[in-house]
């Protein structure tokens, strides 16, 4: 391991595929024994971006190190102790559980390998079905196997494509909560997601729309830089309301959540004055700190203004 | 890059796996044993049978009562089925060409006078030989109805003109192929065939289908290496292209009789050459496919020259300049006639060096552009 302090210090990478620009300058930073998310909406760049960092894709532009190996020359380096999983399911389906790892631990030379590969069976509790082809593995089981892999030659940064899509919440925490162990053993976690509440479990975030770094730092820190104003209303008729509201100068989104309805904007005093002209009696008005799914949905409007 | 050198565990980490993929993949497993085992069939027995009623042609310019006898000789025999009488000459040569009768039998104009006074008048038979399997045995057939036909006829006092060689002289004239090409050819050939089809076809799909299982992501952020990946996905085959080496020279023996005079040792060992180049192709076809179905037709786009230009179907010497050009560039040309030439002819390693190297050659050439087209990054 090289000492740097920082797992992935990347400037300025870029990936373009057909002239079309997937990937725009993005420096990035993740220090080490980090849970670093990446968020985006769907189609900006993020499985790009990591697969830049792991050698499956050479960048256009741009330099950086990725635990101190150089990304664009160093590749072989990097993926001995880089593990990766993919968005993809990408194991062997028609070998087992058992067999997959097996596999995995001899491409990577894991030493003993017979051992470790039992203690990631029985870490991730795959250790009574073993034998079960992975291909008949329900789609939270697949991520689990997936993580096992990528574990199993100890790798110093774990990149995660989106590993809890389709895991049920019980699972996700269990996830979180051994991401976390990992993290607190010296291991860097480089994650995307679309889920807020996975989000508010990193330690740092980043938040990528076409292509384009928005917003980074820790969570208040990206609120902050979002500067959005939320106001949260309840009472009869919210419909009727938020078409009332919809459009109106200053009122930048209008979600309903459950009996509620939050509405948003950048300008706090244009807000208002939206606000004040559709207030009446029989609705509760309160202004609450912006949450994080409104923020990024706002950074993402703003986006689709400044790159579309 | 630190680790460029071969990693002996990871290559093996690949073969491991190809092989328990091969175990759980039913369908191609029995495809490898089934493959060389319905060619033998088809092929061995196709040419291996008798064929019998073969559309005939007759062009009976004689008067006299023999010439009838002839045609209706022919008529009950199995060999011919008379289908067409001919008025004129051109007339059959038509028929002929066009392939619509595999013989003509011309009965020239003085046959009954002729045979009367012993004088032996010569049946011309012409033969589509383009496939001589199917004429040879119809063939022999007519020297024994020869000495038959006429024996009801040619009685009593007749009897003095039994010749020995029989009262006609039936003369053959083999259209088309002149080379005969028996069991014995097509036998051995179908080594190379069958290890062409199953070897290429297989293993064309190895790498697209790690790739369109989307595996093949997965393995490029490993450590393993390419020349690794190739080796290892090779290895597992070679053993199944020996298991069909083996069914084939079984079935050679035991149910074609196809002599075995050379060594044997010799046979496999060449075979692994053979076999190498065939991997080497369908794994350099896997990397330019973009989908399984794409390998497939590659495959078959590499299959079908081996099966036409190398000498397997249609005689090596009787092809045209460019098309034995393109056969010397197949390793099944080369292969065909190192195995005919041990099974056959008794060929030692002397007399089969020359058809070595181009093999050896192939083999590196494949391998090379495998190893260079197979790529280690997803752009
Ligand atoms: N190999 C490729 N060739 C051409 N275009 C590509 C390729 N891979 C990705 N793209 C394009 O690059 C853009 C970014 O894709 P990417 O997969 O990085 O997005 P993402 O942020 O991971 O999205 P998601 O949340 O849906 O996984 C998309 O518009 C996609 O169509
Ligand atoms: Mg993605």
């Amino acid at each position: 391991m090289k000492g740097t302090e920082f797992a992935i210090d990347v400037t300025g990478v870029t990936k373009r595929f057909d002239e079309k620009i997937v990937v725009n300058a993005i420096d990035l930073q993740v220090r080490r024994g980090e849970i670093y998310g990446f968020l985006g909406p769907n189609g900006s760049g993020k499985t790009t971006f990591i697969r830049m960092l792991c050698g499956l894709l050479t960048p256009d532009a741009g330099t950086g190190t990725c635990l101190g190996y150089d990304v664009r020359t160093q590749q072989a380096d990097i993926k001995r102790h880089v593990g990766y999983m993919t968005q993809k399911f990408s194991y062997y389906e028609d070998l087992s559980i058992r067999e997959n790892l097996d596999f995995i631990a001899r491409i990577y030379a894991v030493p003993d390998r017979r051992a470790a590969v039992e203690r990631s069976l029985v870490r991730l509790g795959l250790a009574n079905r073993s034998h079960q082809l992975a291909g008949q593995l329900s789609g939270g089981w697949k991520q689990r196997l997936a993580l096992a892999a990528c574990l199993i030659h100890s790798p110093q940064l774990l990149l995660l494509d989106e590993p809890t899509a389709g895991v049920d919440p019980k699972a996700r925490r269990e996830f979180w909560d051994e991401l976390h162990q990992l993290a607190s053993d010296g291991l860097t976690v480089l994650i995307t997601t679309h889920y807020m509440d996975e989000a508010e479990r990193c330690h740092r975030l980043a938040y990528l729309a076409y292509g384009n770094l928005l917003a980074r730092g820790t969570l208040a820190e990206v609120l902050a830089s979002a500067a959005l104003f939320t106001w949260r209303v309840t009472g009869p008729d919210l419909r009727t309301l938020a078409t009332a509201l919809r459009g109106r100068a200053g009122v930048e989104q209008v979600t309903a959540f459950g009996n509620t309805l939050h509405v948003s904007g950048h300008d706090a005093a244009m807000l208002e004055a939206a606000i004040a002209s559709v207030r009446d009696a029989r609705h509760t008005w309160q202004r609450i700190p912006a949450g994080l799914e409104d923020a990024f949905i706002g950074l993402m409007d703003s986006a689709k203004d400044n790159f579309a | 890059m630190s680790s460029p050198r071969l990693s002996l565990r990871r290559l093996w980490a690949i073969v491991l796996k190809e092989f328990i993929q091969m175990k759980r993949d039913r369908v191609t497993f029995g495809m490898m044993v089934g493959i060389p085992l319905m060619q033998l069939m088809m092929f061995g027995f196709a040419i291996n049978s008798d064929p019998r009623h073969l559309p005939t042609a007759v062009h009976v310019a004689d008067t006299g009562p023999f010439g009838r006898t002839l045609v209706q000789a022919l008529r009950t025999s199995d060999y011919f089925e008379v289908v067409h009488e001919a008025e004129s000459e051109a007339d059959t040569q038509r028929l002929l060409q066009l392939g619509d009768v595999q013989f003509v039998v011309n009965i020239p104009v003085d046959f009954s006078r002729r045979l009367l006074r012993g004088e032996r008048p010569v049946v011309l038979i012409e033969a589509d030989a383009s496939d001589p399997a199917a004429t040879g045995p119809a063939l022999s057939a007519v020297s024994k109805l020869a000495n038959t036909v006429f024996n009801r006829d040619l009685a009593g006092p007749l009897a003095r003109l039994h010749a020995k060689d029989g009262p006609v002289d039936f003369r053959i004239h083999a259209h088309y192929n002149p080379e005969n090409i028996t069991q014995f050819n097509v036998v051995p050939g179908l080594m190379g065939v069958v290890l062409t089809m199953t070897m290429v076809v297989i293993t064309a799909l190895a790498i697209t289908r790690e790739r369109e299982r989307g595996t093949m992501e997965n393995l490029l952020a490993t450590p393993v290496r390419p020349f690794e990946v190739m080796v290892g996905k090779i290895l597992p085959y070679i053993a199944v292209g020996y298991i069909q080496v083996t069914l084939i020279l079984i079935t050679a023996h035991f149910l074609f009789h196809v002599p075995m005079l050379g060594s044997l040792p010799l046979l496999y060992a060449v075979s692994l050459l053979f076999i190498a180049a065939n991997l080497a192709v369908g794994i350099t076809f896997s990397t330019l496919a973009q989908n399984q179905l794409q390998a497939v037709q590659l495959a078959f786009f590499f299959f079908l020259p081996s099966i036409l230009l190398s000498g397997f179907m249609f005689p090596f010497r009787g092809m045209p300049h460019w098309a034995q050009n393109v056969g010397a560039c197949l390793p099944n040309t080369h292969f065909l006639r190192i195995v005919r030439g041990i099974l056959l002819k008794g060929n030692g390693l002397a007399e089969i060096a020359p058809e070595l190297w181009p093999l050896l050659l192939f083999v590196v050439v494949a391998m090379t552009v495998g190893v260079k087209r197979y790529r280690q990054t997803l752009d």
